[in-house]
């Protein structure tokens, strides 16, 4: 259960919000995934595009989100609050999603963590301590928005976060010499198709 | 060893084109309007004989899973829901079926739809698989152009609607109901059973809720015929598995075996073997973080299967496997996972909203040996109270790492207490 509800002194008063055209479109297309009636299905995906746009989750962007499902607000912030991806304040402009979950910890997430806080300005970067990713054969993992950078040591990690500071896109997954999920060095199977 | 030929996920690694080209090339979409002209009751007839055992964890029969549905469709339509929420600890397989493989989804999809009178389907992903999500929702659009999904599917006569539903971060939300509750847009909180959701499921309508892979491998177990997929593994524990092997071993992988394959040949053959060698192993996880853990002793000769492991008090769940050295702090590994299921637990029922926490910080004492003996026993007792007693499997989940623990590391947890205990009366 995961308990984020920022404290009001942490959040900037956010007077209006409203989709973008563009974004107003992607949000009719997920509420049109769902039968007639059914739109609060798409809470998830609509408060997700709110949070792309805005870069965080303030409460009129929630507010927003409610009208446009015709669901009550507090069904909305129910929802904002349960699930961790949502970031009712604030953040910089990449997220550090650290996992510390034992099969990355088996394999030096502690390090990777403390890097990660160390690199934590609130500005370029924030981090968060997250569970399991579901990369665990190549742990250990940091998400940096919406990429998962894999195979992570200390030096490769700052590697990644330099290229970050200099305004890089650094290329996400295995951080060695691997192919995605397959053995280092190679795989033991499918040699050829 | 599992044949090449044998292996269903050819392009487990994605060393080749996902797409739709791709995945024709791979034999993916063969023949499906005849698969699917076989009729609702062979389909599922053919998944029985095959033997499949649900990849999500728990093995039901996937084939028997899908004859719960309603025989005709009445006033409420049926559902497919996949399960994607991957996020088992260790477990990290349904993600390179959905970024490298996701046509073998798609049609699994269709096929099982049919076979359950579904006329759409849901994949609910995890949120943080963006990425894969991506993937897959171009594999699904590539489907719709080459008319494989909507109306007339593949030609077969039968509308199927597919759509991708991506969550946003919560580890119940793998838990069928809860499933559903977030796919209706509401807080991930499991449903009491009954009814179970083959009588009502999504809004309230006959759903059935399969895993990824369960769903990925059932076009090609049709198309190569129920014997093939039940003649690999042993009796009861049939097929091929995916494998995702993380730890102490010197290159970690996922990788396609025969179900049944022993534990120590598995880390040896694909994975480099324990880092150290294999004396050097302390433990291992063997099916994800809610299955009890293994001592070496066991992991010497263990069969890597639902039976196999079942009968050593532990499980085979996802088949990720979570290997220790003798470095590791094993009470430390476990009290992480009790941290994990803490985290998790959705608050709904007491025995867990508050087990779970009390495990977490007595564990962390165990892990300095801050506690008194007989808090082992207390400790135990508690794990036996959440267990069997909460609406979902998440108190379980919270509760058999720790009996795990103390069944196979009990002198360690002990020696830990002597010696703290010794220290502060030497002070």
């Amino acid at each position: 259960m995961s308990m984020i509800t920022a404290d009001p002194k942490d959040v900037p008063q956010i007077a209006h919000f409203a989709f973008t055209p563009e974004n107003l479109a992607k949000a009719q297309a997920l509420m049109a995934n769902y039968p007639s009636g059914r739109q609060a299905s798409a809470v998830i995906g609509v408060l997700d595009l709110a949070q792309r746009q805005q870069g965080w989750l303030p409460r009129v962007a929630m507010n927003e989100v409610a009208r446009l499902l015709d669901m009550a607000p507090i069904r909305v912030y129910e929802i904002a609050t349960f699930y961790t991806m949502f970031q009712l304040r604030p953040r910089g402009k990449y997220l550090l999603q650290v996992c510390t979950t034992t099969p990355c910890w088996l394999r030096g997430s502690d390090a990777i963590m403390k890097a990660c806080e160390h690199a934590a300005d609130g500005e370029t970067f924030s981090v968060q301590e997250v569970e399991c990713l579901g990369g665990c054969v190549n742990a250990p993992v940091v998400q940096i928005n919406d990429d998962f950078y894999e195979d992570l040591d200390e030096a490769s990690l700052n590697k990644v976060l330099d290229a970050f500071r200099r305004g890089e896109t650094p290329k996400p997954g295995p951080q060695v010499d691997r192919q995605t999920s397959a053995p280092e060095g190679g795989p033991t199977t499918l040699r050829s198709e | 060893m599992l044949a090449d030929k044998d292996r269903i996920f050819t392009n487990l690694y994605g060393y080749h084109d996902w797409r739709l080209d791709g995945a024709l090339k791979r034999g993916a979409w063969d023949g499906t309007k005849a698969l699917i002209e076989r009729g609702h009751d062979a389909i599922i007839e053919e998944m029985k004989k095959s033997g499949l055992r649900g990849r999500g964890g728990a093995g039901f029969p996937t084939g028997l899973k899908w004859s719960f549905m309603p025989k005709e469709v009445k006033d409420r339509p049926h559902y497919l829901i996949v399960n994607a929420d991957e996020s088992e600890p260790g477990t990290c397989k349904d993600r390179d079926i959905m970024r490298h493989d996701p046509h073998l989804l798609v049609e699994g999809c269709l096929i099982a739809g049919f076979a359950m009178r579904a006329s759409a389907g849901y994949i609910y992903v995890r949120g943080e698989f963006y990425n894969e999500a991506q993937n897959l929702m171009a594999a699904i659009r590539e489907a719709y152009d080459a008319g494989l999904l909507g109306k007339n599917a593949c030609g077969s006569g039968w509308d199927f609607d597919l759509y991708v539903h991506r969550g946003a971060g919560a580890y119940i939300c793998g838990e069928e109901t809860a499933l559903l509750e977030s796919l209706e847009g509401k807080k991930g909180m499991p449903r009491l059973k009954p009814p179970f959701p083959a009588g009502s499921g999504l809004y309230g309508c006959p759903s059935t809720v399969n895993n990824v892979e369960s769903i990925a491998v059932a076009p090609t177990i049709l198309r190569r015929g129920a014997p093939w997929f039940a003649g690999i593994g042993r009796p009861n524990n049939t097929g091929t598995k995916l494998f995702c092997v993380s730890g102490h071993v010197n290159k970690p992988c996922n990788v396609e075996e025969e179900m049944g394959i022993p534990l120590r040949e598995l880390i040896d053959r694909h994975c480099g073997g324990v880092r150290g060698g294999w004396d050097n192993l302390l433990a291992v996880i063997p099916g994800g973080a809610s299955v009890p853990l293994l001592p070496k002793s066991i992991c010497d000769t263990v069969l890597m299967d639902f039976d196999s492991l079942r009968d050593q008090k532990s499980g085979l769940g996802t088949a990720a496997v979570i290997v220790m050295d003798k470095s590791t702090d094993v009470v430390k590994a476990i009290a992480r996972l009790s941290q994990f299921y803490k985290h998790e637990s959705c608050g709904q029922c007491t025995p867990c909203r508050e087990g779970t926490g009390w495990m977490w910080r007595v564990m962390e004492r165990m892990v300095t040996g801050n506690a008194r003996l007989d808090e082992i026993d207390a400790l135990e007792d508690v794990t036996r109270q959440v267990e069997g007693h909460t609406i979902c499997a998440l108190g379980d989940a919270a509760a058999w790492p720790i009996q795990g623990l103390i069944r196979h590391f009990r002198p360690e947890m002990e020696r830990r207490i002597r010696a703290r205990t010794e220290k502060l009366a030497a002070e």
